[in-house]
């Protein structure tokens, strides 16, 4: 597919939009829909389409698997890592109100780690599923 | 009848839980079987979401200028259910992978020949 | 979406079923707008009709195209999932008509969400803030769901290197 021209103009032109459109919805999850679980759909989409486009080599290229194999576990860890973070400060796990002076502020910092964390994760499994299946080939 | 149309919204739940469930009984593929299933969760979505709608509201988020909101404890729980579909889905399809690579069909009745077959080992 | 669902039951191409899977998510994402439920949307429109279509795909052109054989004998299942279907529809009856303001789902622990929400947790979006503050266990949980998903595939599928 990577000689076709129109496809491989439109997915230049879609796919840094379609990362925008991803790194909006999460940090706009607070105002309008959107947050972790769809901002990380959004964005390994964005990759995924790269990687039809461009070919599973380019793909690889743009987001290693090292890189996404880290990014799966890591937002799972920064997700628990704020509940103990919670601890620590003297509140209940996951408490968000003991992070700031102001316990308004401390929840959104808490919702803010905890839904990059999930979006972290989401998006990182999303690849890792795509490069299993895409890219292992079939043998009769 | 008022049953009819005040629960118009259960009943196509019930078409589409019914025909996923036949889907996932009766057909003997396996990738039919893990689309049947797909179609039992997202018929559930519906099953959820249909009674926490309320005629007049909005979304639930708050902004000024709306007084009536749809509730949102139901959103919060599919949007898990969505996810946790997706990644059940994902696992049966490495399963079924896996399998066409081990027996070289996805078709049950086959491969239980298969295995029947190897049990006289 | 009832049409679409029938049709992905009789369709024996696997492939065609695959498409009308995508069509299906998509219908399901309008109509779940037009219950307000936009957050749930955008993530089935997402989830459904994105990634899962590009992992049946995928799984599809792995495992093989064409449905082999029809059951030979439609007529225990078909029956007893109609019995199944009647069963739910008499349940159904004694459940509350559609968007009735009386109803439980609205009169307990909701309209407190509703009000305290934006003013405890400073998030206008209720959708959000239950999911990650009054609810944070849950999407603890959901996310380490979604992990484990991502590792047991890693682990089925992995090659190990002949080399």
């Amino acid at each position: 597919m990577k000689n076709d021209l129109i496809l491989r103009v439109a997915a230049k032109l879609l796919m840094p939009f379609m990362l925008l459109f991803a790194v909006y919805v999460q940090f706009h999850g607070d105002f309008g829909p959107g947050g972790g679980f769809q901002a990380g759909v959004i964005g390994a989409s964005a990759v995924v389409f790269y990687a039809i486009v461009f070919g599973m080599v380019a793909g690889r290229r743009l987001a290693p698997e090292p890189v996404v194999e880290k990014m799966l576990a890591a937002g799972a860890l920064l997700y628990a890592g704020v509940g103990l973070a919670g601890i620590a400060l003297g509140g209940n796990y996951l408490d968000y109100f003991v992070l700031d002076a102001d316990p308004v502020h401390g929840q959104h910092r808490g919702i803010f780690w905890v839904e990059a964390g999930v979006a972290l994760t989401v998006a990182g499994v999303m690849l890792k599923l795509f490069y299993m299946f895409a890219g292992r080939g079939r043998d009769e | 009848m008022s049953a009819l149309a005040g629960h118009y919204s259960y009943w196509i739940t019930i078409v589409l839980m019914v025909t996923g469930m036949y889907i996932l009984v009766a057909r003997g593929n396996l990738l039919k079987k893990l689309l049947g299933l797909s179609i039992l969760q997202t018929s559930v979505y519906l099953l959820y979401i249909a009674p926490a709608k309320l005629v007049g509201g909005t979304a639930p988020i708050v902004a000024a200028g709306f007084a009536v909101y749809s509730n949102p404890l139901p959103h919060v729980l599919i949007l898990t259910a969505i996810v946790v579909g997706v990644a059940t889905l994902a696992l049966g399809l490495a399963l079924v992978v896996r399998i066409r690579e081990a027996y070289g069909t996805i078709e049950e009745d086959e491969i239980l020949a298969l295995d029947g077959g190897d049990e006289g080992r | 979406m009832a049409v679409t669902v029938m049709a992905m039951a009789l369709q024996r191409n696997l492939f065609g079923a695959v498409v009308l899977f995508g069509i299906y998510s998509f219908l399901m994402a309008t109509v779940l707008v037009a219950l307000d439920a936009v957050d749930v949307a955008m993530t089935e429109a997402a989830v459904g009709a994105g990634i899962s279509t590009v992992l049946l795909l995928s799984a599809l052109h792995l495992a093989g195209g064409m449905e082999a054989k029809a059951l030979e004998r439609p007529l225990v299942p078909l029956a007893a999932a109609l019995a199944v279907g009647a069963v739910l529809g008499y349940g159904m009856l004694g459940l509350p008509a559609f968007s009735d303001p009386q109803a439980p789902i609205h009169t307990h622990v909701a309209p407190r969400y509703l009000k305290e929400g934006p003013r405890e947790t400073g998030v206008p979006n209720v959708v959000t803030a239950v999911l990650a503050s009054y609810r944070g266990y849950d999407t603890l949980g959901e996310t380490i769901v979604v992990f484990t998903a991502g590792a047991g595939v890693i682990a089925l599928l992995r090659r190990r290197k002949r080399k």
